[in-house]
């Protein structure tokens, strides 16, 4: 596959230029050049008037059927399994009928002594449960995972490998791919098979024009979708000619399922081979965190800072705040760069991608890779005190105004919100 | 026998400086810079304290990209990195993941043997995190990512890293050699000196080209990528909601509480 650029119809506009994400085109005299700094992205094509940038696709027809079934890495950490793994769950189930009736959602439980989970894993969709258990691999180490995931890759040849795009999941899945020699794509935050959900997902979520695609493509190649440029893009990734087709997935983006008790499904015992010599790391120990766990991907409602606090005490404002709203303290990268806060509060393409049932965004101007990461949020409030900042732009509702004397009132009228609406409505 | 570290960096656009052209819903790539990624300058730095701590220490700072990547490798090497060697190749362009490891583990093969390979966890522009790992897969080495503190024992053989985790993190001790990927916690990176910007001219930048690294044209590039865009577009705008008009703050916390209740979401 390649972008090329048809002589006979370049003007020498150099609009594609302007287009491209990637610097990737150079102009040699009227003549627009594609250079090899090219991902075939497939903007230019749409940026150009004479329609005279075209991409060749390459027609090779490789033999993908010998692998069937979507797998979900279910991790596990000290025997309690990760919210993720159950939102995959959830996200396999759907792609997995949506590619045929017999396709199956299987999760796969890597560690020791932990063939309890199983029953969670069928409760939230599972069909299958493959069960990966020696006493080295208790604790999550690359080497031992990499070498018994890639076993039973090898040995079940499945279509399709889901993983939480956890630290975990983020240092195994690309040691997997790369032993396996297949693609694999990062962070994804939506996911389709079938090209009419595609479609659909597009026109309703995206500035994507439709009109090329066939929504009768009988086709089942997965589309993983996921934002690159911090944010400033989106790239939709296909991995047509290996297998298994390997993605990370962002946690808190999927939905689980409604909990089924009691569900059953089938469990598959799997042979691993692993020995000490394999492991050459040692893990001397594992400590948890003694500070405050920040669960924003939990939370209904994020109360967030950014610069426009000024200083770091503007953080006790927001936890004043996010303490009578019930909600989780977030932040923006600029206060976390300032050091006003600890990386964990941190919404955003970096940080953690959120979608709480009302997110306020105060003293946040809405960087992009900040809206990258909280523009799923059912309700969003912003206050600031510049009128002209982007925030606003993706803001429900937004109040221009000094967040210290705002938010105080917000506090303090809280509890009167439903006399507020009562009133209101008389 | 000098104890060898290569360091992978990659030269990104400053993504915080991308705008979108709010009609045509373009990015405006006009005036971003472009800089050395910042989990690699934590790479980078961890491996120069090594440097400034046992004699003998030789840091080569590896990237792949086009010619004016070198301008971050001459940076490299003014804070301090011995040498810095470029893949440039059109045949290597549009690489993904599993690509750009290829020809990034051609490179390090031809560069010879190492103890110690130090990248970013990530670049900013591609957030993928999968570039480190991957070339350390090529390379047969352990890894460790995430690594937010680094100690060497003096025998340059036996590593004690803090691997962070989502909720606390793991203390792990590994032996040379191995690839460890850093974050922005492990440091914080030095700048250019004076002196190190002069001592530049004094020091070599090797860019080589796919055959120079003798890797297999079949493993690179944008063809052999298992990996293809299939579609790109800009996100779409959630689109502006309303302004709360009010007099006095009071004014606007019940406007918007009210707001709030009509919605059902308090």
């Amino acid at each position: 596959m390649a972008i090329k650029v048809i002589k006979d119809k370049c003007k020498g506009c150099k609009l594609c230029i302007k287009a491209c994400p990637f610097d990737a085109i150079d102009m040699d005299g009227k003549l627009a050049v594609i250079n090899e700094k090219c991902t075939a992205c497939n903007q230019c094509i749409a940026a150009c008037p004479f329609d005279a940038i075209e991409k060749t696709e390459d027609n090779k027809v490789v033999d993908l059927s010998a692998y069937k079934h979507v797998w979900v890495y279910a991790e596990q950490r000290n025997g309690k399994l990760m919210n993720v793994a159950l939102e995959l769950i959830g996200e396999g189930y759907r792609l997995a009928r949506e590619i045929s009736e017999d396709t199956k959602v299987c999760a796969v439980l890597v560690g020791d002594e932990i063939k309890g989970l199983a029953d969670e894993c069928y409760a939230y969709g599972a069909d299958s449960v493959y069960l990966l258990e020696d006493p080295l691999l208790k604790n999550f180490t690359t080497d031992a995972y990499t070498k018994v995931m890639v076993d039973a890759i090898n040995e079940y040849k499945p279509e399709i490998v889901l993983l939480g795009a956890t630290h975990i999941g983020r240092d195994l899945a690309p040691r997997v791919a790369a032993r396996l020699n297949t693609g694999l794509t990062a962070d994804c935050t939506r996911l389709d098979v079938r090209v009419s959900s595609y479609i659909d997902y597009a026109n309703k979520n995206t500035t994507l024009d439709t009109s090329s695609l066939d929504p009768n493509d009988p086709s089942t190649g997965i589309k993983q979708t996921r934002p690159a440029f911090g944010g400033n893009l989106m790239a939709t990734i296909i991995c047509p000619k290996t297998r298994p087709q390997m993605s990370t997935v962002r946690p808190g983006v999927m939905q689980r399922r409604e909990k089924v008790e009691g569900a059953k499904g089938e469990l598959v015992n799997v042979k691993v081979a692993i020995s000490e010599s394999d492991i050459k790391t040692k893990i001397i120990e594992i400590v948890k965190s003694a500070k405050e766990l920040v669960s924003l991907t939990d939370a209904d409602i994020i109360c967030s800072g950014g610069r426009g606090l000024g200083d770091p005490s503007g953080f006790k404002v927001i936890k004043e705040f996010a303490d009578k709203v019930g909600g989780v303290v977030g932040s923006s990268r600029a206060a976390v760069d300032a050091g006003w806060i600890d990386h964990s509060h941190q919404v955003g393409q970096t940080g953690t991608t959120v979608k709480p049932k009302i997110y306020f965004a105060c003293g946040i101007s809405g960087a992009i890779q900040h809206l990258a990461g909280m523009q799923t949020s059912d309700i969003i409030v912003a206050i600031n005190k510049d009128a002209d900042a982007p925030i606003f732009e993706v803001a429900d509702f937004g109040i221009v105004g000094d967040l210290y004397k705002v938010i105080p009132q917000i506090i303090k009228e809280w509890d009167s919100a439903e006399d507020l609406f009562e009133a209101s409505l008389k | 026998m000098a104890f060898k570290i290569i360091v992978l960096a990659k030269q990104v656009p400053d993504t915080n400086e991308i705008k979108i052209d709010p009609v045509k819903k373009t990015l405006i790539r006009e005036g971003v810079p472009s800089i050395l990624n910042h989990d690699d300058a934590n790479a980078l730095e961890e491996a120069l304290k090594i440097k400034d701590m046992f004699d003998d220490v030789h840091i080569t700072v590896v990237t792949m990209g086009p010619p004016q990547a070198k301008d971050m490798l001459a940076e490299c090497l003014a804070m301090g990195a011995d040498d810095g060697v470029l893949v440039s190749d059109r045949a290597v362009g549009g690489s993904d993941t599993w690509a750009t490891s290829n020809a990034l583990a051609a490179a390090i093969h031809k560069i010879g043997k190492f103890d110690l390979l130090f990248a970013g966890r990530q670049a900013i522009d591609g957030d993928t995190a999968q570039v480190g790992p991957q070339c350390a897969e090529k390379l047969g080495v352990p890894q460790v990512t995430y690594v937010t503190e680094f100690k060497i024992e003096k025998n340059m053989k036996d590593i004690t890293v803090k691997r962070a985790l989502e909720d606390g993190y793991e203390l792990i001790s590994i032996q040379t050699p191995c690839m460890l990927t850093a974050i922005k916690e492990l440091n914080t990176p030095r700048y250019m000196s004076i002196g190190g910007i002069f001592d530049v001219k004094n020091k070599t930048i090797n860019v080589w080209n796919a055959k120079d690294i003798e890797v297999d044209l079949a493993t690179v590039g944008l063809d052999a990528s298992p990996t293809n865009v299939f579609r790109s577009f800009t996100p779409a705008p959630k689109g502006k909601g309303v302004m709360i008009e009010a007099d006095t703050e009071k004014e606007a916390a019940d406007k918007l509480l009210i707001n709030l209740k009509a919605k059902h979401v308090i």
